[in-house]
Order: C-alpha cells, then structure tokens, then sequence
C-alpha cells in the first residue's frame, strides 16, 4: 500500500501535549492504544470549558446554566448517532463504557429473555468484559454459554459458527475486533446469517470504533457498544446502541432519578429510551469530552487513520518478523492495528520492563483474555497497538528495545 | 543501558530465572501450595518437606517471568535446613528487601537473595519477587487453599 501523502503525522502528534515526554531519559513511544488512547487538546479544553462556564445538572434546572448543559449533553448523543450512523437519536445510551454497555444488555434483554435450555454465542477472541456478563446472566437463568473456535491464525471458524447457530441461540455477542490479537471479524456476515433465524446480536466494538468506520444500519446489528476512552475520549462514558424496537421493550437496568417519568410508593412508571437506561445524574462532561473526540476523528479522517494504521501494521509486522524466535500471534488477513507476540522463552513482563525503560511503552499480560490464551497455550504476549499518532521511526525503536531484550537474556 | 535494569535483571537473577533449582515435584512433601498471580498469570507449586520444625527440602514448579522463578529459585537454595521460625523472618526480612529502602535488615543473613534487591525500584514487578515468599508463608501457616497475591 502506499503511504498517506497528506497524512501528517507531525503535526498531529502536536495535538496531543502527553505525547511530548521523556520517559527513563527517552522520548515516549506510546504503543499500549488498545488499552487506552491518549487524549488530543480539543477533547481537554472542551472538558475544562465545560467546568468553567457550564457545569450543572442535565434535563430538570429551569436556570441557563442547566440549559446550556442539556444541550452539550444532547448535542454530544447527536454526535455520537452521526458517527455510528445511528437511525434513530434516541437508541444512543450513554454509559460508563463498553463493559457497562455488554453489563447492561445482558441484565435487560438477557434476563427477559433467557430461560433453562437457551444458549448465549460468543467467541474464543472475546474479551473478559463480553464473557463474564454472559456466564452471570447463564448462571442466573439456566441457559449456557457456547464458543465459536477459531483457527491458528485467530480468525472465527465459520463453519463452526454457522453449525453452532441453532434454534437455542437467543443471542449472539461477538467483538467487532480483537484487543489482543487485532482480528477483524466478519460481523456483517455473521448478523446476516443470525438473523436468517431471527437471533439479536450485540457487536462488542471497544476496539473497532477508533480505526474502523461503523454503520449500525448497514451492519443491521442489534446492539453495538463502544468506550470513549478508546477512541481518543475520556474514560468513564461510552454508548451503548440499541435498535429502537428492541430498547422499548427492554427493563431497565438501574433505578433512580433521570429513568422514571411519574414515581409514586406503590408503582413508578419508566421513561421513554434513551433515559430509561440512564438513571442516575450522567458523565456529562464525559459526553461532552466523546463529543470532541469524534470531531476530531473525523477531521483527520476514519478513512486516513486505518490507512496510516494498516500501513504501521505491514511495517512493524515485517520488521518484527526478522527478529529471531519471535513468534507473532494473531495473523488474521483482515487485522486491526495490534501487534501481539512472544520472544523466545523470555516472560512477557520482563519484555515489557525492559522496553519501558527505553521509553517505549507496551502491553504484556493477557490482555483480558485469558481464554485465547489458553487457545494459543501462551500464558501472555507482549502486544503493540498503534495509534493515529504513532510513526515508523516509534515502530523501529520497538524492534531495537527487543533486540536489546535478546541480547540481556542471551 | 540503563543502571536500575541492569541492576534488576542480574546475570544471576537471569541464570536462576532461565534455569531454575530445585524445579520439580516433590512426593514426601509434608506441604504443598498453588501460587497464582492473576494479574500476570505468574503460577507456581510450592513443597516442603518440613521435619521436626526444619525445612528439609523446598522445590516448586510453575512458570512465570525472570523475577518471580529467580525468586522461587533462590529461596528453594536459601531455606533448606532452615528453621520454620528462621525462614519466616527471612520471609519478613526479604518483604522489606524489596519494598522498603529504609529496611533495616541483615543483608548478610540474605546471602544470594540481596540480588532481587533492584525490584524495589520496579513496583509493578514486587508482587512477582513476592509470590512464591507469600506461598511459603501460607504454606507453613498450613493453608491448602491456592493463594494469590491480589
């Protein structure tokens, strides 16, 4: 592929004032993105603008402020129905994050709709976030919990798939891309094929939203959830998606203040989607901060930033390739990003200590994925995950702290 | 490179980390106990033979990075026919080797295991120096159910 002429890497790095430190006497590499992103100028001053002129409470103040802060608020959920191509506003849920989004539709749609018998589909890559609502709602219901294998380069095996949908499956949950190893699946094929048997499915996209470009309604998915944290916003707000219909004849998942419309001791009644799902007083700035984020997505370019990305994914995998006993695992054809690897029999940790202290900062564990793990029978990988920020010359400083690795445990 | 890493990954700390002593089963173990780091995945059996109140033998298995089989490695050489009351001060005295830079301990008592003192410079790794110290522990308080360091 060729490189992105116009894409200034330069000049975006000026965007974000963390990146400009020296960590252990080196400039900071920052490769850990698919654990969080770092946050550009604009997303900091539209939260500290907020503080300083805006700060109240959403939909009940009858005063300016409370005013002007309802409609951030509401103008950020536009945003956000803009960005996922959402048909209607009001299916944008604000939450806490991805895990809150998976939390909540498991307790909701999961409970209801879950009996003795039924089953839950997920997959061998998900992450612990979209298996552990799952097993609780299982354990609680009597339904179980089935996984789709995956091959050895850690693509979903679909003919597994299509044998596991069967009449059982109330609900496919699947992860639009893989954190730990960077697999892009095939989620528009996998809906279509649910659907021909009427199973909802929620796309798990924490770490799609910032590299791919999403459309809820050409996907058709019933439920998509992101965190803000991993696109370039703050943490602690994400979305959940919920197609209209569904939303309306979900319960609600917490109670208090903001999801009720008349409460009296005896019975209280609900309020209309999206505050149904949104009790208690919001992340307001948090919404505010995802507001600014996106813009600032969209003014690099979703398109421009997963060519940039592909094109560090190509370069650090054909660098990292010629470093002896390194064995790259996840190598999918249609990949995110993420780099995840073993060096020999040297321990992830002592890898990722060793490349701190040359300022490069990576992921070593298991990456919330403990069953993939097993999979791939690695206790832990090493793992880099480019951002839109990220350059070539970061990637070969990455290859010479591992080859500085060998050399210290040779 | 830089002192503090070189200081943490010793050639000993990398010798006993690659090829660790003592690393097998035991079948006249008086004690034996699941180790586990859940945060890094770190594992280790821990058996003792433990005899009249003296630790005869100590070998482990698991796996886990450079820090914590060196660890496990040396304490394997450092307790054997030690005292059970010995090795819990040395269990004592080692903590503050490798959390504490105003420790006031005998660092001729600790021999060898001086070496891991680089660790305390390293917070996110103390609990991989630790973990095999904290089976030990538990271990000798006859605890059966594995122990984790979270």
């Amino acid at each position: 592929m060729d490189a992105v002429i116009d894409y200034d890497v330069t000049r975006i790095k000026q965007d974000f004032p963390i990146l400009n430190q020296q960590v252990h006497g080196h400039p900071l590499a920052y490769l850990d993105n698919a654990a969080t992103t770092q946050k550009p100028n604009c997303v900091l001053k539209a939260i500290d603008y907020y503080y300083q002129h805006d700060n109240s409470n959403v939909h009940r103040g009858v005063h300016a402020l409370s005013e002007r802060a309802t409609k951030s608020y509401e103008a950020a959920r536009h945003k956000v129905q803009e960005f996922v191509n959402a048909k209607h506003v009001e299916e944008i849920i604000f939450v806490r994050g991805t895990t809150e989004a998976i939390n909540l539709v498991a307790n909701s749609y999961g409970r209801s709709n879950l009996n003795a018998g039924d089953s839950v589909l997920i997959s061998t890559l998900e992450h612990h976030s979209n298996i552990i609502p799952w097993q609780m709602v299982c354990e609680q219901t009597g339904a179980s919990l089935k996984v789709i294998p995956i091959n050895d380069a850690g693509e979903i095996n679909l003919e597994a798939f299509e044998k596991l949908l069967t009449d059982e499956v109330k609900i496919l949950a699947v992860g639009h891309a893989s954190n730990a190893i960077g697999t892009v699946n095939p989620i528009k094929f996998m809906i279509n094929k649910a659907h021909e048997k009427n199973i909802p499915v929620l796309i798990d996209g924490a770490q799609a939203a910032p590299h791919i470009a999403i459309d809820v309604q050409d996907l058709d998915c019933d439920f998509y959830a992101l965190s803000g944290h991993k696109m370039y916003g703050p943490t602690g707000i994400g979305i959940l998606y919920g197609k209209k219909a569904l939303l309306e004849t979900m319960l609600p998942y917490q109670g208090g203040g903001e999801m009720i419309s008349r409460v009296t001791f005896e019975k209280s009644t609900y309020n209309k989607i999206p505050h149904k799902f949104e009790a208690g007083t919001p992340n307001i700035a948090g919404a505010i901060g995802l507001h600014a984020a996106i813009d600032y997505l969209q003014s690099v370019g979703l398109d421009n930033i997963a060519e940039h990305e592909h094109e560090l994914l190509i370069y650090a995998t054909e660098a990292m390739s010629s470093i002896p006993e390194l064995r790259i695992i996840g190598t999918a054809k249609e990949k995110i990003g993420v780099v995840s690897f073993i060096l020999g029999d040297i321990h992830a940790h002592d890898v990722g200590t060793i490349l701190d202290h040359h300022g490069v900062a990576i992921r070593a564990g298991h990456h919330c994925a403990m069953p993939l793990m097993d999979r791939f029978e690695v206790p832990a990988t090493v793992r880099a995950s480019f951002g839109l920020y990220n350059t070539r010359e970061e990637i070969d400083r990455l290859v010479d702290a591992l080859n500085d690795v060998r050399r210290m445990f040779a | 490179m830089n002192l503090e890493l070189r200081e943490l990954y010793q050639t000993m700390i990398i010798d006993h980390g690659r090829k660790p002593r003592n690393f097998h089963k035991m079948d006249n173990a008086t004690h034996v106990l699941e180790g586990f780091n859940p945060l890094c995945g770190d594992k280790l059996t821990l058996y003792l033979n433990v005899n009249n109140n003296t630790i005869k033998e100590v070998s482990f298995e698991g796996s886990g990075c450079a820090i914590s089989m060196a660890s496990a490695s040396l304490m394997s050489e450092h307790l054997r026919e030690k005292k059970v009351a010995d090795a819990e001060k040395v269990f004592h005295d080692f903590h503050e080797l490798v959390t504490n830079d105003d420790a006031n301990i005998n660092m001729d008592e600790l021999g060898k295991l001086t070496v891991l003192a680089g660790v305390k410079e390293f917070p996110a790794r103390v609990k991989c120096a630790t973990l095999a110290w904290h089976t030990l522990h538990s271990a000798l308080h006859g605890e059966h159910e594995p122990i984790t360091t979270e």
